[in-house]
């Protein structure tokens, strides 16, 4: 299978926004070549501004750029952006209702061999306690690209995260909207509600589970805020279990963000797959994805037991 | 469009002084709480800004229907907004009522300054560190845009314990944005105790000019100087300039002088009318 680079294609959809929009500004802290928001600089270095390993200045230099009518693009390594900078991005851009979109790349487990001190395990978590902040969390290149052109037009703060890996193509088109999901595969077993590299798995364990009789509902949920309930409560109608997976800590990821629509609507047998309470570490990302249960067996073993108990 | 006052003499901005450290009082009197130290002590930085040197239009805010070529002040000090307040309100950016209503729910006076819901403010602050790098992002756009606008930020002593602080001071003198002015309000003490008990930052001057700075050291509560170094910042060019103004934590009260207590105490009535007949009569 044929895998893309989603960072790849955010630095090329920022040239392209770029051409067709002179208001496009991008900030980097010392990552542009890992971020990709390089190939940004090379065609537009007087709207490209490299701010160093300085992840809160980087943020609060952005809400500035905004206040001035700019579409500011702030990029670093998640574990930076949301961590390091966290009260910038809460007050000098969040709370001011800045067009700031900070696009954050090697976000969770798969970022690998580092190690635990940047795989960002946590970020989603970070962003969607804020108010306002709109959380995105791609799975392939051509969401990247549409999410990146819609965000531009948006007014207001929003998260991205970018894995470091790359990822098979799930779509062969797609339009982005805030709060959108998608249902990848119809079933009415069990919901399997999937985000990031974890789709690729999720599509998977479909097939695993359907060797075994099994019915699963595959969903994307690309806007992990606002997520879209609609798509919950259907599943939790029409299917009689849910799984999330993520490649994030299971607290305050996608996980809690259905557990919270499941539990007001109408409660069902819901397991969270993600990252446990625990810490991290160095590892090729497979090795990683197998030792904190996040592949597709996994998930299918999960879906079973969940549908047995 | 511009709306300061030129023909102001240096009595009338004194006068204008005093009422700001009226209002100050009045208002941190009947919320019950606030900063009145920070706040007396960058009083005639704030006003010599807004009524002599920045070009603002009270009519035409921050919004959408903003004057683009307005020049900016972020209060990077943010719990000192009481001066900031008092002196918008005097420009007409809201009606003077809203003032005894600072802290209250629903008042657009908020304990630290918010751009979204009050009129003439420019950034949200209130955590100290940010504002600099704030007023960076709206130099750096002012130069893309080729916008003669200035931006004037304004610094606590204490705050530039923040790292933050000194990231931004290398964006600013990388970047050369002489377009940028930014104050010291050298009251000499924080929270706890003197900053130079705390984190002694001091030699002030070398550390600004080390990081590519042009440094002006000003008694920061005498106009005619502070109005010089405003006028001598705008000749600087290809770097920022930073004013150090020598102030008193608490100025214009004498039992609020230097007093590491005021920074963040409300004065009872009893207090507060000692404080006002002092200001009248000094």
């Amino acid at each position: 299978m044929k895998l893309l680079s989603l960072r790849d294609v955010y630095g090329e959809t920022l040239v392209e926004l770029g051409r067709s929009n002179p208001n496009i500004v991008v900030l980097d802290a010392d990552l542009a070549f890992s971020t990709k928001t390089h190939l940004f600089k090379e065609f537009f270095p007087d709207r490209f501004f490299d701010l160093g390993l300085a992840e809160a200045d980087m943020m609060s230099t952005a809400a500035g750029l905004a206040s001035c009518g700019k579409i500011v693009f702030a990029s670093t390594f998640a574990i930076f952006a949301t961590g390091r900078a966290y009260e910038q991005i809460r007050l000098s851009i969040n709370y001011s209702q800045l067009s700031v979109k900070i696009v954050a790349t090697h976000a969770g487990l798969a970022t690998g061999a580092d190690g635990y001190s940047h795989q960002a395990l946590e970020d989603i978590a970070l962003m969607r306690v804020l108010p306002n902040m709109q959380v995105i969390a791609p799975c392939d290149t051509e969401q990247v690209s549409s999410i990146i052109k819609t965000i531009a037009q948006i007014d207001g703060p929003f998260y991205v995260r970018l894995p470091k890996i790359s990822l098979p193509k799930i779509y062969e088109h797609f339009e982005f909207q805030p709060g959108c999901s998608v249902v990848l595969r119809e079933g009415n077993d069990i919901t399997i509600g999937a985000i990031g590299p974890m789709v690729a798995e999720a599509l998977e364990a479909h097939n695993i589970l359907k060797s075994k009789g099994i019915s699963a509902r595959i969903i994307d949920f690309v806007s992990v805020k606002p997520i879209d309930e609609t798509a919950i409560k259907k599943a939790c109608i029409e299917t009689k279990a849910f799984i999330t997976c993520e490649d994030h800590s299971v607290i305050g990821g996608l996980g809690d963000a259905v557990a919270k629509v499941i539990l007001e609507y109408k409660p069902i047998p819901h397991f969270r797959v993600g990252v446990q309470d625990t810490f991290s570490e160095s590892g090729d990302h497979t090795d990683l994805y197998n030792k904190y249960g996040l592949m597709a067996n996994h998930i299918a073993n999960y879906a079973i037991k969940l549908l047995d108990s | 469009m511009e709306n300061k006052r030129c023909d102001l003499k240096m009595k009338e901005l004194q006068e204008i002084a005093r009422e700001t450290r009226k209002d100050i009082i009045k208002m941190i009197n009947i919320a019950g709480s606030g900063h009145p130290g920070g706040s007396l002590s960058c009083v005639e930085i704030v006003v010599a800004l807004y009524f002599r040197v920045m070009h603002h239009n009270p009519k035409a805010p921050r919004g959408a229907t903003s004057w683009t070529d307005r020049d900016r002040f972020v209060l990077s000090k943010g719990h000192s907004v009481p001066t900031v307040y008092s002196v918008l309100s005097r420009m007409g950016f809201f009606p003077r009522d809203w003032l005894w209503k600072l802290r209250k729910i629903g008042s657009g006076l908020d304990g630290h300054p918010c751009m979204i819901k009050t009129p003439g403010i420019e950034a949200s602050t209130g955590s100290l560190g940010q504002g600099l790098s704030i007023a960076n992002g709206m130099a750096l756009a002012g130069k893309m845009d080729k916008k003669d606008y200035r931006v004037y930020v304004l610094l606590g002593d204490g705050e530039i314990e923040e790292g933050q602080i000194w990231e931004a001071s290398m964006t600013t003198s990388r970047y050369g944005l002489d377009n940028l002015c930014a104050i010291l309000d050298h009251n000499r003490l924080q929270i706890d105790d003197s900053i130079k008990n705390i984190k002694n930052p001091y030699p002030l001057a070398e550390k600004w000019q080390s990081f590519g700075w042009e440094v002006v050291e000003v008694d920061g509560h005498n106009f005619d100087e502070l109005l010089k170094a405003f006028e001598y910042s705008k000749q600087v060019k290809g770097k920022p300039t930073m004013i150090i103004a020598n102030t008193i934590k608490g100025k214009g009260v004498s039992f609020m002088e230097n007093q590491l207590a005021w920074h963040g105490k409300s004065p009872t009535t009893e207090q507060c009318e000692l404080a006002i007949k002092e200001i009248d009569q000094p």
